[in-house]
């Protein structure tokens, strides 16, 4: 079937099989290869993308679910002239990231949450990365990195 | 992992996708938010020929107060139901156990309606139902009806759906029995329930002790004769039939019902 997804602002339109998940359309047909296959089984979360904003693993959703909507992959974060999201920043800054395979899932997830909740405790935090599983086991610096990105937002 | 080979087909109405379904027969599958069809689509656990997408019929997606009762849209997320101020007021059980189902991502894709239709004993939501004594509202062919949550659930992914029948809405009526808890014991976060236990009122369920959600009968009547929440919270596993598999024997569900069930009973208690 004919496909059809903003991804990242852009159009992607691309004849696909029925059965073509979203995570391969966008590592395949749309060429961002941010979001990666971890487990495959909607457990790990390094598919993490946004679907109308909010987190969704896109290897549990079919591309023609995805079909005339918009999707922000951690590619489309930045701004156009390659400055970071505050997100991505305060990954960096907090080194958030050991290996990198969970970061982008990790930041997009991240992103949605923030979204939902501006001012996350911790607590709030780790419940909300549990979707999420780092195994470098680098969680400290992930949720260190996410709270700093929740106090940068605050208007001061 | 992607699934078997399928024709996709896109549902914009309740009476589009009822139509779809007869057209394709019984290899038909709806698919809602997909976080328990796919998986097993992509483990051949699940191979229908056709599926025909509801996720879009937004007529399925609400939450009311309709007076005597609150009625939910079979396509209301679990994010949704979690986030709901109408459900915090009224049932806050439902919109709490529905902030336990999974993870977020889980949350924003995953519905009540696929939840209950799909039937896992080791789901929340379908033992949620039952103890709230939910009415599931269906629609076939042949018009809509209304099933009792007590009659709903046949088997293992059993369903008292006919081939081609939707589920479109689920009801509870008001007020719910007061003080309620959801008790659910997992190993990693994002785990199924090893065991769960869903108290509202005078009404007990436990997820994962047998084929289908059960009510704990024994409980109930223990409750109902005056017996303490200790006291009840022993009967917790008659009448059960717990699968004994990598996660827990037969008998360690049984113990954690019991525990559960009386942690369950004291919370309960302290919100009623």
């Amino acid at each position: 079937m004919k496909v059809n997804v903003t991804v990242n602002g852009s159009q992607v339109e691309a004849e696909v099989p029925d059965r073509t998940l979203l995570v391969h359309f966008l590592r395949e047909q749309a060429n961002l290869t941010a979001a990666n296959v971890g487990c495959d089984t909607s457990s790990c979360g390094a598919c993490t993308v946004l679907l109308d904003g909010r987190s969704v693993k896109s290897c549990t959703l079919l591309a023609a679910q995805a079909d005339g909507r918009e999707v922000v992959t951690l590619e489309g974060l930045a701004g156009d002239d390659g400055e970071l999201h505050g997100v991505q920043q305060a990954f960096r800054a907090e080194h958030g990231l050991q290996c990198g395979f969970c970061t982008p899932g990790m930041v997009m997830a991240a992103v949605s949450l923030l979204e939902e909740n501006p001012d996350p405790s911790e607590a709030e935090v780790r419940t909300a990365l549990e979707g999420n599983i780092c195994r470098c086991t680098g969680y400290h610096n992930i949720v260190r990195a996410v709270l700093a990105a929740a106090s940068e937002r605050r208007p001061r | 992992m992607i699934p078997a080979t399928f024709t996709y087909q896109r549902a914009l109405s309740v009476d589009e996708a009822l139509e779809l379904a007869a057209q394709a027969g019984e290899d038909a599958k709806f698919l809602a938010g997909g976080h328990s069809l796919l998986p097993l689509m992509k483990l051949r656990l699940a191979v229908p020929e056709t599926v025909v997408d509801i996720g879009r019929i937004s007529e399925l997606s609400f939450i009311r107060d309709e007076g005597d009762y609150i009625a939910i849209g079979a396509l209301t997320t679990h994010s949704e139901l979690s986030q709901s101020s109408l459900l915090a007021e009224q049932l806050p059980l439902l919109a709490h156990a529905a902030g336990q189902v999974g993870d977020p991502q889980v949350r924003h894709c995953g519905t009540i309606g696929g939840s209950v239709a799909h039937a896992d004993p080791a789901a929340d939501l379908p033992a949620v139902v039952l103890a709230l004594d939910a009415t599931i509202v269906a629609r076939g062919p042949s018009g809509s009806r209304e099933i009792p949550a007590s009659e709903f659930f046949s088997g293992l992914f059993e369903t008292a759906l006919q081939p081609g029948e939707l589920l479109t809405e689920i009801r509870v009526r008001k007020p719910a029995g007061p003080g309620w808890s959801f008790q659910k014991f997992t190993k990693r976060a994002i785990d199924w329930a090893i065991v769960g236990v869903v108290v509202q009122g005078g009404n007990v369920a436990l997820v994962n002790m047998g084929s289908t959600p059960l009510r704990a009968t024994g409980v109930e009547a223990a409750l109902a004769g005056g017996a303490t929440a200790r006291e009840a919270a022993g009967h917790a596993a008659e009448g059960t039939s717990p699968a004994d598999d990598l996660n827990a024997s037969r008998a360690y569900r049984e113990h954690l019902a019991r525990v559960l069930v009386g942690r369950g009973l004291e919370e309960a208690a302290a919100r009623g």
